[in-house]
């Protein structure tokens, strides 16, 4: 079966899922604070998209509840919370040297054919969109974890945790129609107090070490030197 | 049913109550009485659990039965002793200053919060909700590890949030890939994320995926247990934070994270026809339980030492879980009890010990029993007892493993002998000079509740010298859960 054979609204989701796809990489590179957190709700918004579509072609209209608390959540309300963050802590122009950008760009394609080599005994279980979907969901998550490794700037970090998120969420709609509503309920409460403790968090970095930088956390060692 | 209510709804409360009255002068004794409600209605809760069996809340949100019962009389009465201990020793933390009021107010708050999502956890019969409790359990005590706001603490924190933040992701997408096989069965239906609707049809399950979510479920709950290379933010975390805090940490959260893994690994390896659940877990508790006996020797903070002590024992609980059978099960359920016992009986001593030398660093205590024998003496029985001697109870779950280990794998018994040897000498190097040593000048006594500690090491002992029949029942009660088998 060819992709050309598949329905419409499965071709759809399909670009859906590369274009989520290519924000995680968009996010990996992005070097400034502001675009980064743009990058990311953007990211949301096409979760928010894709969510709508499955909901509407597999008529699991609880779904649409799905979506409507993804863009509160990861399109407005956690961009919104960064931004204001981003402003009082005055780190706007901040601009973070990723270290090795292409190093990182070869080590996140790599990721993806890796996550499609995991996902290779599912998705002969499922037809041809959830395939993809699936694997490229493992890789927008290992892609925000690796996001998380390199980054050395705590809002970026955070970024790569919700971008993570995203992924889990996107792998929950993708492969299962959503988990069932009192699961999803939870994720999002979970999602909305981390993002403020993240805040909070933000602040006390800066009061205890006097930067929003993780390189200087390194007061605390496996073994004592 | 009420009891089981009950025991969520009162924690539930004091949370919420806590968060605006968390800084009254009294707030440290009521905490106390809610944990004493909170521990009678887990006892109610066990009574009917154990005279009717197993029972499921209509909505079938929540399932009780012998294996996570017990865990939760547990989970209540170390949160009662803690909250004894917890009294007076923040009293004390905000009398010096460390604390002011507003931080009060969030540790009691958060206190209760995170005994309630310990308890939803455990009880709770939807594998997605249990995800979203441990989640719960790390943003509750997130907080509470950067209390002191010194940057170790907020270190500790930062590192705590983001590793355990990270590893849970990977639990929740094998909890996805459990629905997504669930689904395959009865599509579209919303209780099939239920454990007991899993379990019955666990053999219907397709294989492949089951396997791959068993892989990312024990990366992400491993990452809670502290399962070594996983470990890496447990020593800070449970250093950092104010003590009744790391008491609970090591002596309860890691239990929970531990005991969801089993619960998969119920479910999951009867569907699948190999053991790699098994093995996995061997692995990684073996891996965990000899490194974390070595690192116990560079260790120069009293808490981080007993932390790595924390991460040795659930390594070998988890080994024995792994090894399955009758006898390895029943003897990692003892074990649990007793090490949640003992290790937070110790973590309440060390916090006295703190006090008395005014550090956690291991070279400036010294001589606790000439100071304050009584704080001494249960600092070393304790030390003791959590290393693995006879008559505690310890002992007597560690015996039973070996003896498993023996019957099954007879060449992994050397190196859990020679791990038991190393983590036995990294204890007492530590341990010996803070207790005898010559005391430094002007050291006082502090004023210290030794009744928790007492009470204890107390159980643990009994526990070692005779297991009372209706416990052994009980235990065996859950083994038969877990492995089909009962050991009696």
């Amino acid at each position: 079966m060819s992709y050309a054979q598949l329905s419409l609204m499965e071709q759809l989701i399909l670009t859906l899922s590369a274009m989520i796809l290519l924000t995680s990489f968009l996010l990996l590179a992005q070097s400034r604070i502001i675009s980064l957190i743009n990058t990311f709700a953007s990211q949301g918004f096409l979760l928010f998209l894709g969510t709508c579509l499955i909901a509407q072609s597999s008529g699991r209209y609880h779904l649409y509840i799905s979506a409507g608390m993804t863009l509160a959540l990861k399109v407005f309300f956690v961009p919104w919370l960064l931004r204001r963050l981003v402003r009082r802590l005055d780190i706007r122009r901040d601009v973070e040297n990723v270290g090795g950008p292409s190093m990182i760009m070869i080590a996140g394609g790599a990721l993806v054919l890796f996550s499609y080599y995991v996902a290779l005994p599912i998705r002969e279980l499922s037809d041809l969109a959830t395939r993809n979907t699936i694997a490229i969901s493992l890789a927008v998550i290992l892609l925000g974890m690796l996001m998380m490794i390199t980054r050395r700037k705590a809002v970026a970090q955070v970024v790569g945790f919700m971008s993570m998120e995203n992924g889990l969420f996107f792998a929950a709609v993708v492969s299962t129609y959503g988990m069932p509503m009192v699961v999803e309920l939870g994720i999002a409460f979970d999602v909305l107090v981390a993002a403020v403790l993240f805040g909070i968090f933000f602040f006390q970095i800066r009061a205890g070490i006097g930067s929003l930088d993780v390189d200087h956390l390194n007061r605390l060692h496996e073994v004592d030197r | 049913m009420i009891a089981l209510y009950a025991t969520l709804l009162i924690p539930f409360g004091a949370m919420l109550v806590f968060a605006v009255i968390g800084h009254w002068k009294h707030a440290g004794t009521l905490n106390l009485l809610v944990c004493f409600a909170t521990f009678l209605t887990s006892l109610q809760l066990a009574i009917d659990v154990f005279t009717n069996g197993f029972m499921i809340t209509p909505g079938q949100l929540f399932y009780i039965d012998a294996f996570n019962v017990y865990l939760i009389l547990v989970n209540a009465l170390v949160g009662l002793t803690t909250s004894i201990f917890s009294r007076p020793y923040m009293a004390y933390e905000l009398k010096i200053g460390r604390v002011d009021g507003g931080r009060m107010r969030l540790y009691h708050s958060m206190f209760q919060g995170f005994l309630l999502t310990m308890l939803v956890a455990l009880s709770t019969n939807n594998l997605g909700i249990l995800w979203v409790a441990v989640e719960g359990a790390t943003l509750a005590t997130v907080l509470l590890v950067s209390l002191y706001r010194t940057p170790e603490s907020i270190e500790a924190g930062w590192k705590y949030f983001i590793l355990c933040g990270v590893g849970i992701a990977q639990a929740l997408f094998g909890t996805v890939l459990v629905y997504f096989a669930a689904e395959k069965i009865s599509p579209g239906e919303e209780s099939t994320l239920l454990w007991s609707v899993l379990k019955d049809h666990s053999d219907q399950l397709e294989p492949t995926v089951l396997m791959l979510a068993f892989v990312f479920l024990l990366v992400g709950y491993g990452t809670k247990i502290g399962l070594v290379p996983l470990h890496n933010w447990l020593p800070d975390a449970h250093s950092e934070g104010p003590t009744p805090m790391s008491a609970i940490l090591s002596g309860l959260l890691l239990n929970v994270a531990l005991y969801a893994v089993v619960r998969y690994k119920m479910l999951i390896e009867p569907a699948l026809n190999n053991h790699l659940p098994s093995y996995m877990m061997m692995g990684f508790g073996m891996l965990s339980f000899s490194v974390a006996g070595i690192l116990l020797h560079h260790q120069r903070d009293i808490k981080r030492m007993f932390s790595y002590s924390s991460i040795e024992h659930m390594g070998l609980m988890t080994f024995a879980f792994g090894i399955g059978g009758p006898l390895a099960t029943f003897g990692a359920l003892l074990h649990m009890i007793v090490h949640s016992l003992t290790k937070s009986a110790i973590f309440i001593t060390v916090g006295h010990a703190a006090h008395i030398a005014g550090t956690q660093k291991i070279s400036e205590i010294r001589g606790l029993i000439r100071t304050q024998p009584a704080v001494g003496w249960t600092f070393l029985l304790g030390t003791v007892a959590i290393a693995g001697f006879p008559p505690f109870g310890v002992f007597t779950s560690e015996f039973l493993l070996f003896t498993a280990t023996i019957e099954s794998m007879p060449w992994l018994v050397m190196p859990l002998l020679i791990g038991l040897a190393v983590a036995f000498a990294g204890l007492f190097r530590h341990v010996q000079p803070m207790v005898f040593g010559e005391p430094p000048e002007g050291q006082l006594p502090v004023k210290a509740n030794m009744l928790p500690i007492i009470f204890h090491l107390f159980l643990v002992l009994w526990l070692g010298i005779s297991i009372p029949d209706i416990l052994a029942n009980w235990l065996d009660q859950a083994t038969i859960m877990v492995v089909g088998k009962g050991l009696l």
